[in-house]
Formats: C-alpha cells, structure tokens, sequence
C-alpha cells in the first residue's frame, strides 16, 4: 500500500482529534473526582477510577486500530448479523445476566462487566442503514412506517425488561434519523407536543388544563373556517390532548416505578425534598452552580469530591467539570460537544453511499440525546436517567461503543470514493 | 423539502446546546445561592470559645477562675446504645429524657453533634470517662465555667449566663451568637468586655458523612481564641471574707473603702450566696430559687438599699454650717430637748461634744442656720435659699446621686430639693419648720451605704474623694492597664473637717467604745436608722487611723439595735484586721459578741 494509500490520510483528523480531545478531558475529570489532597495518588494508580479509565482507554486504542484494519464493507454486509447477535445477546442477559442497582442488563465474567445495551446501539445504527439502504422504503406512508419501526423497538423492549428505562430512551434518537429519511414532520410535532403537555399536565392542575384545551378547540372552531375536515381535526385534536392529560396520572403512578416517579417529581420540584428524591438534583445543581464563571480550579473542586453529588464518576461527570472549571469550562465542553456533532452530520451528509449517510445519522442523534440527557439531569432540565456522558463518564463499555460508533463512521468516511452511488 | 431537513436537525442540535448554556450562566454566575449552599454543605464551623479573664483581689489571690466540664456532645447518627437502662443511669436521666435528648439533636442534624448533656464536672467525668468507652455516638467536648474558690463577693463579681434573646437583639456590634455566655450582673457585667476574651473559629471541610477532610483554604480564614483580660480588684479576700462571716445571719451591708484611692477594700452584702451556685449546670434552678427568697440574696445592698442616714448626717451639717461660717467650733447651743428630744448628759455643748453626744437640738439649731441665713426677709423664699445651698453641698458630698461606681445597678438615693417640697406643699408652701428634720439625717433624705462609706473617705481625706471602684486595673498579655478615677472635691476647707474629725475621735471612748483597738485611732459615727414598726437599724461609720488613713466604713446592720452596737463592733474589727492583719486575743470577746448577734434568726 503506497504511502498516499495509506488509510491514516484519508480519515478525519478533525474528528479523531475532537475524539482524543474529550476522552483525556473526560479522564482527567475523573482523576478530580477521585482526588483527596490528604492522600494524593497518581492518576496513573490503578487504585483509582482514572487509572481504571486508562486500561479502558487502551482497549479504545485496539479497537481504532482493529476498526480501521478490518475491511470497510464488513460492516455494511454483516449489518444484520451483528444486530441479529446482540438482540441474542439481550435475550440472553435477560435470563442470565446479573441484577446491579436494578437493572438486569449486566453480564459478569470475573473483574470484567459487560453491558450488550451499550453495543445495541451500534449493531441497531447499523440495521437501521443497512435496511435503508437496501430497501426503498417510504416512510410517509404508514406501510413504511411500520415496516421500519420494529428495528429500533425490539431492542427498546428488550431493554425496558432489563429495567433500564434510560438506554432504552436513547433508542428514541432514531426518530431523527428516520425524519431525515423522510418520516413525516408531524410524527416529531406530535411527539414534541405529548412531551409538552405531559410537563404541562404535572405543573398546572388537569382540570384547568382540560377546560383551557376545551375552550382553544371552541375557538379555533367559531373563528377559522367551518369545513368539515377542519372541524374533525380540531375535535380529534382536542380529544387526543384530554386523552394525553389523562393519562399522565395513571402513566406516573401505575407505569412507572417509585424511584422514576421521584426522578420526575424531583424535575418539577426539587425543593419539595431536596434531602430525599430531590437530593441528587438539588446536589448536582449546587456543584455545578458554585463553579462560578471559571470554578474553583483543576482538584480544587469541593462538592464532587466529597461525595455530596452521588454517580459523580459515571452520570454526574458533568458536575466535576461545573465545579472545578466554571461557566467557562462547561461553555468549552459543550462547543466541542456541538463540533463533535456537527462535524458527525458534516461527514454524513458528504457520504455517496446511503448506508454510510444513514449511519452517520444514527451516531450523531445517539451521541446528541446522551449529551442532552445527561447534561440536561444534572442542571435540571431532565429527570435523573442513568445514561453516561460520550467519552467522559467513567466505564469501559460505555466508552467503547462509543468509540466503536465514532470510528466506524471515520472507517466508512475513509472510503467514501470507494462506494458506488446507487 | 426533505432536502432541507439535513438543516433542521443540526439546527436542534444547537438550540439544545445554547439552551443549556443559558441554562448554565443563569446557575452559575447569576445566581449566587449555590455558592452558599455549597460552602454550607463542606464547610463545618468550629468554634473555640475563649478563656474568660480571670479576677484578681488587690494581693494578687484568685477571686474568679475557670474550671473545666465537660459537655457530652451526641452525634444521632453513630449512635449504639446497647443497654439504655445502664446508659442512662451513668447520667441519672431517665429513658424517655434519653429519648427526648436524642430526638432533638436528630431533629438539628443526624451527622453533626449536637448537647446531650451539659458541664459535667472533673469528678463527675472521670467517674463516666471509661465506661462512656462502651456506647457509640457520644463525645465529651471540654469547656469550662467559672469558680469561686472562696465563695465570696457574691454579688459583686456578678454571675454569667447563657446571652438572652433581647440582648442579642440589642446586640449592635454583632458579637454574641446564641448559646454565648455574658455577664449579667456585677464585675462580670460592667467588664463584660475585657473579661469576653474574643471568639475563634475554624473553618473545617466536611464530606457528605460528616467526616472531617482537612481544613478549608489552609486555615487562612481561621482565627485562634483570645483570652479575656484579667481583672485586678481592689478587693482585698482576707478582709472580705472576714466580713462577710461577721454578718453571718444578719441583714445588712458593709462597704470598706481605702479614702487616698477610692478602691473599694470589701463590700458585703448580706444574706448572700455561694457564687458557685451560678455556674454550671444548676444555674437555672439555683437561679429560681435564690430569685424567690425572700431575704433577697440577689440585692446588691451596699449599692441598692437606701437607709436614712440618722446621725451620721450631723457631721455633714456640722461641715456645711462652718464653711458656710454660720457657726464656729465655739457655738454652743443649750439641749432643749423641748424642741427635739436628745439624749446623753450634756446640756450647753459646743460643736465637738454636739458631735461626741450627737445633739439633737445642736443641730437642729445648726440646720436652722443653715437654711435660714436672712437672705430674704420672707422665711419661706429664705429657707428655699437655704435648702438650695444645702443641697449643693450635698450634691458635692456624693448624695442624692450616683457616685459612679464600676458596678451595674447603683440607686442615688434621695436628697430633697426645694421642688420636691413644692410639689408636696405647693409652691413656697413651706419653710425650716416643714423639713427640719432633715438636720439630724431623718425625713425624706435617703443614702446607700456606699454614699455613707464614700463619706467617710471625704473626712479622712479632709475634704475630697476618688470615685469609688472595685477594680483597679487590667492585666492584658502585653500590658498592665492602671485604671484611672477622677478624684472630686468637696469645696469645703480641710480645716472644718479636723473640727469634726478631732470629735469623731472621741466616739470611740464614749458611745461605740466596743469599737475601740490599741494603737489605732479610729474615728467614727455611730447612726441608729430609726423605723415605725420594727427594731432600730444599727448603722456605724469610721475611718483609721486618724492620720494617714488607711480604711474608711460604713457598716449596716438592719433590725440591730443602736450604732454604738454591733456596726460598731463589726467598724472595730474589720480596722483591726486591715490594719494589724488579725485581731487581738484580748478582742475576741468582740467578735464572739457579734457572732451571738444573729439577728436573722430572731426575724
């Protein structure tokens, strides 16, 4: 292979920089959690988290490595196989895996914890395009619809037996990717406005809000035009939002678990107790709060360290980062965040192949809903879901499929002038 | 249209990005309560209380000092009591005071330490110490509280107790935080200050169990505990403790000051109390119970009882009338007891025997001078000049007002102004004859004893005094801090108070011979405080020796008969054991007689 061949100058640098550039920030975070000044260890301990983290790192580092070795079209041709093998997976760690913090989606093989959801995400990203790509599918039409959604919902069923509502609700970042492929809009507004409502439902009391739906739908009906079809529209509107308001109190307190039903309550709330269900919020909130504009310096972090914040290695991460680097550290971390994505997009959209593009839509709304749940718990903006932060949190099998799905996407990327439009 | 869509998704992308770091602006640089919130979470305040000054009585002997106790802290949360019974007996609390004591303190927090139980004593600690060992959760944490070794000078030293919510409330320089302690009343009060010594505190970090993780910032914030100054009295123990057994069940006061300073040598009042009762753990029902007595022992009487002063006053007139050159040493002034009954053998005096047999008529003859002087052909405006000169010279004399000693608490008394007549009689509604009473101490005039001892500096210093004090300086670390105190002259001549002291002289050998010491001239004036319906007070007041003076007294005995009694025999006793150090065994007799005086139990 002639040195122009070589694959390490057709991949993107930009992107495996932005890679290297949030993995040693996100380590070095997680030193700061486990730093204690009366105690000092080496970042290199193995003792600590941050020594842990950089065995994990290493293994990221083969699978670059493996990734970029292994032939590009592998992925594309053994898209199914490998889905087929982790939805395997899935039903296998529902009867065999291990029962940790009540999620059964852990298999245990000695020191070594294995988490198939965390891979789902990839094989169902790579079904997704392979099924887009060799199908001509229309998704506006319900037919399509239907014919595709069964991708993404049989892992989103079997994590949700798990008990692991929050990697089941990363699933739903699919929905972009199926917009983009041609999913009408409504199905976002729609969904956007149940989520809406929902929020609404829990601040203001549902009578009120059913009498406000009411009178609206009288008059859009006495003041816009008086055709049939608009009439039924309205009413069929109206009724699906009384319908979604009813819900919402059976869905909180017979669907959902006490702990989930806390997580939201602590959303609208957290005052309401701020040292029980709202603790980790109120928690993370001061942590990153008392950062001030620039924080209290690398290690000098106080709140995270002592504990104050629960998860803060794994889920919370972002706290460390409020606290110890300020507005400024968190302004920096989610401008690269938002250049990791875009940069995603970017590359998706100069893909020649449909599969390679499709994909590349799937890494980036999987990698955007982890950062927007995440960041978004930990401020208050989201209830607590115990999904990681991309590259941050601490945890080997998180940080490899997200590695796994970054550098596929570069491996595809590289050998976009290889692939034959359709 | 589905072309465009590559647009829309990117675009949510960035609305969730700047959502979020509005999100994060308005947390962290708007909103400063997290920062609050914060440091309350980490930060544990300690704080060292400081030592409070120790009091000193003139020779360098400890009036005052502070023992440790030993307060058992509770943290809820560690707590592992297996046998409550057996716990609970070590306190001598029952299960559901143990139960109550713990509710609280979870109710303050389940992880810091809260007051289980308060000042244990040395003795009573060591008696616990080890078996404490055996229960989880409990912390003894040393304080100390104050002692007094000799349990005297109850009331003027003063007791301290927990600040109250209105003095924390008028508390301008913010210095009290509930739960300090302040001096209530006596030296502890009015030195309040020097004596507080000034309050560290030590930022310590804490994590979320409540384990401590160094300190915050390095300490810089920290500051170490002031002690308090220390006072130097000019008390002297011996003498007040001598005093206070002589008025052992009696009601009364004695006030011993030494006139070319106006230090205050002793000052009883009595029936007092153990000041230890004050301090510790018992304060609160010991407080209670001495408030309810109704002898008083709280009364600070030198300072707060008024008395007339009686004959005691006939020097005060004798004074005022010869600087007024109303009468000479020479005047003699025939006994008609006609006028105002008199007693003793004598029936033309001149000013001496007036005042060695306290004349009555002299010196209702003498006030009569006094106030009438013919400045005005009218007698009543005469004697309305006259009692205004009067007062003046009283005024200057330190009654009818606050001499300013360094306690809280003291009365004035009362001298009668000619607008205090007016308002009973109407304006000029009344002359000599309305208030001559006045000239042998009786009427409405009323003096503290302290007025009374003041006085007796005044004679022995011929003509002025310093304000009287109980302490005389303040030792801090780096310095000795004498105190100074105006001294105030009476504007009298020096000359008229060696007519008076030359007769004083002589009381000794005539009506309180009891008082009488070898070598010692001691000059006094007895005063028997009369009352409508019950026995005499017995009221002496002195000073020794006659030159160069030492002590000056005044020394009141309610409900004890005449002045040549038992005051004067206390007067004797209490010269004798300054001066000499300790009294004769040929006095003992004295002594033994005023101990068998216990008037207290006759009440």
């Amino acid at each position: 292979m002639s040195r122009q061949d070589s694959i390490w100058n057709r991949v993107d640098w930009l992107l495996i920089t932005l890679f290297f550039v949030l993995v040693i920030f996100g380590w070095l975070n997680i030193y700061a959690v486990g730093y204690d000044a009366e105690q000092v260890q080496s970042i290199f301990s193995f003792d600590l988290n941050s020594g842990k983290q950089l065995i994990w790192i290493a293994g990221s580092v083969v699978l670059i490595i493996v990734i970029m070795i292994i032939d590009f079209r592998f992925f594309d041709s053994f898209a199914y196989y490998i889905y087929a093998g982790f939805i395997f997976m899935l039903i296998l760690v529902l009867l065999f895996g291990t029962e940790i913090a009540g999620n059964k989606s852990w298999f245990v093989l000695g020191p070594m914890r294995l988490q198939p959801s965390e891979f789902t995400k990839f094989a169902t990203a790579l079904a997704v395009a392979k099924f887009f790509s060799t199908r001509n599918v229309r998704l506006d039409q319900f037919s399509g619809q239907i014919q595709s959604a069964w991708i993404v919902l049989l892992p989103i069923v079997l994590i949700v037996m798990q008990g692991d509502v929050g990697t089941a609700m990363v699933f739903l970042s699919f929905i972009f990717v199926y917009y983009r492929e041609g999913l009408p809009t409504y199905y976002l507004i729609i969904g956007t406005s149940a989520i809406a409502i929902f929020i609404l439902t829990l601040l203001i009391e549902p009578l009120y809000l059913t009498i406000a739906v009411v009178v609206l739908g009288v008059l859009l009906i006495a003041f816009f035009n008086k055709r049939k079809k608009y009439i039924v529209m309205v009413i069929a509107g109206v009724v699906g939002v009384i319908g979604v308001i009813g819900s919402v109190d059976y869905l909180i307190s017979d669907v959902l678990k006490p702990h989930q039903q806390n997580r939201i309550k602590a959303l609208i709330n957290p005052d309401a107790d701020p040292l029980g269900f709202g603790w980790n919020v109120t928690q993370s909130k001061i942590a990153i709060g008392s950062g001030g504009s620039f924080g209290k310096g690398f290690l000098e972090g106080t709140q995270t360290k002592f504990d104050f914040v629960p998860e803060q290695s794994t889920d919370f991460i972002f706290c460390t980062i409020g606290e110890e680097h300020g507005w400024m550290g968190s302004f920096i971390l989610i401008i690269l965040f938002l250049g990791l994505l875009l940069r995603i997009l970017f590359i998706a959209e100069r893909q020649k192949g449909n599969f390679a593009r499709i994909y590349g839509y799937a890494v980036a709304c999987i990698f955007f809903v982890h950062f927007g749940i995440n960041i978004g718990m930990t401020i208050g903006l989201f209830p607590v879901a115990g999904i990681p932060l991309p590259f941050f949190s601490y945890g080997g099998s998180s940080l490899w499929s997200f590695t796994i799905l970054l550098f596929v996407l570069i491996k595809l990327d590289a050998h976009r002038m290889q692939v034959l439009t359709r | 249209m589905i072309k465009n869509r590559k647009y829309y998704i990117p675009a949510i992308f960035i609305v969730v990005g700047i959502i979020f770091l509005i999100k994060l602006f308005s947390i962290q640089v708007m909103d400063s309560r997290y920062k609050l919130a914060a440091e309350n979470n980490v930060i544990n305040k300690v704080i060292e209380y400081p030592y409070r000054g120790l009091i000193y009585d003139r020779n360098n002997k400890i009036i005052v000092h502070n023992t440790p106790t030993y307060d058992i802290m509770v943290v809820p949360k560690e707590v592992q009591v297996g046998d409550t019974a057996k716990f609970c007996s070590l306190f001598d609390i029952t299960r559901e005071e143990f139960e109550n004591k713990v509710a609280a303190a979870k109710k303050y927090s389940y992880i810091k330490q809260s007051l289980f139980f308060p000042q244990l004593s040395n003795r009573e600690f060591a008696s616990i110490q080890d078996k404490l060992i055996e229960y989880k959760g409990f912390y003894p944490v040393a304080r100390t509280v104050r002692n007094y070794p000799d349990s005297v000078l109850a009331n003027g030293l003063g007791y301290i107790g927990e600040v109250s919510k209105r003095q924390l409330e008028r508390d301008t320089s913010n210095y009290y935080k509930s739960g300090d302690y302040i001096g209530i009343s006596g030296m502890e009060a009015a030195y309040e200050k020097e004596l507080r010594g000034k309050r560290g505190v030590k930022y310590k970090l804490v994590n979320v169990r409540g384990i401590e993780k160094g300190s915050f910032n390095d300490g810089r914030f920290d500051t170490a505990s002031v002690p308090g100054n220390n006072l130097i009295s000019s008390i002297d123990l011996d003498l007040q403790k001598y005093a206070e057994y002589l008025m052992k069940d009696k009601v009364g006061s004695i006030v011993a000051i030494e006139p070319s300073t106006g230090e205050v040598l002793a000052l009883v009042s009595s029936p007092s109390y153990d000041p230890n009762q004050l301090s510790g753990r018992k304060y609160s029902s010991n407080f209670t119970q001495l408030n309810q007595d109704s002898l008083k022992p709280l009364f600070n009487r030198p300072i707060m009882a008024t008395y007339r002063p009686g004959s005691v006053f006939k020097l005060v007139q004798s004074l005022i009338a010869l600087q007024e050159g109303v009468i000479t040493p020479a005047t003699r002034v025939v006994c008609n007891r006609g006028i105002i009954n008199c007693h003793g053998a004598h029936t033309n005096a001149d000013l001496h025997d007036a005042i060695k047999f306290s004349c009555n008529p002299y010196f209702y003859s003498t006030f009569r001078r006094i106030i009438n002087q013919g400045k005005d052909p009218k007698m009543n405006v005469d004697s309305r000049i006259g009692l205004k000169t009067w007062d003046e010279y009283l005024y200057k004399l330190g009654f009818g007002r606050k001499l300013g000693v360094d306690i809280p608490n003291e009365q004035k008394g009362l001298v009668p102004e000619p607008s205090y007549y007016n308002r009973y009689y109407g304006e000029g509604g009344w002359n000599f004859y309305t208030i001559y009473s006045l000239s042998i101490g009786e009427g409405e005039l009323l003096t503290t004893p302290l007025q009374v001892a003041n006085l007796a500096a005044i004679l022995a210093n011929r003509g002025y005094f310093i304000r009287p004090h109980l302490v005389k300086g303040i030792d801090t670390p780096d310095s000795y801090l004498k105190l100074d105190y105006n001294r105030e002259d009476t504007g009298i001549n020096p000359e008229h108070f060696n007519t008076v002291v030359n007769a004083m002289a002589e009381i000794v050998n005539g009506t309180a011979r009891v008082a009488k010491v070898d070598d010692i001239t001691i000059c006094g004036k007895t005063g028997t405080v009369q009352n409508k319906n019950s026995y005499d007070h017995s009221a002496f007041m002195s000073f020794a020796p006659k030159e160069n003076p030492k002590i000056a007294l005044s020394v009141y005995v309610e409900n004890a008969g005449w002045g040549g009694g038992v005051a004067a025999a206390i007067s004797g006793l209490l010269i004798e054991k300054y001066i000499k150090g300790e009294v004769s065994e040929n006095r003992a007799w004295v002594e033994n007689y005023v101990m068998t005086k216990a008037y207290l139990k006759n009440l």
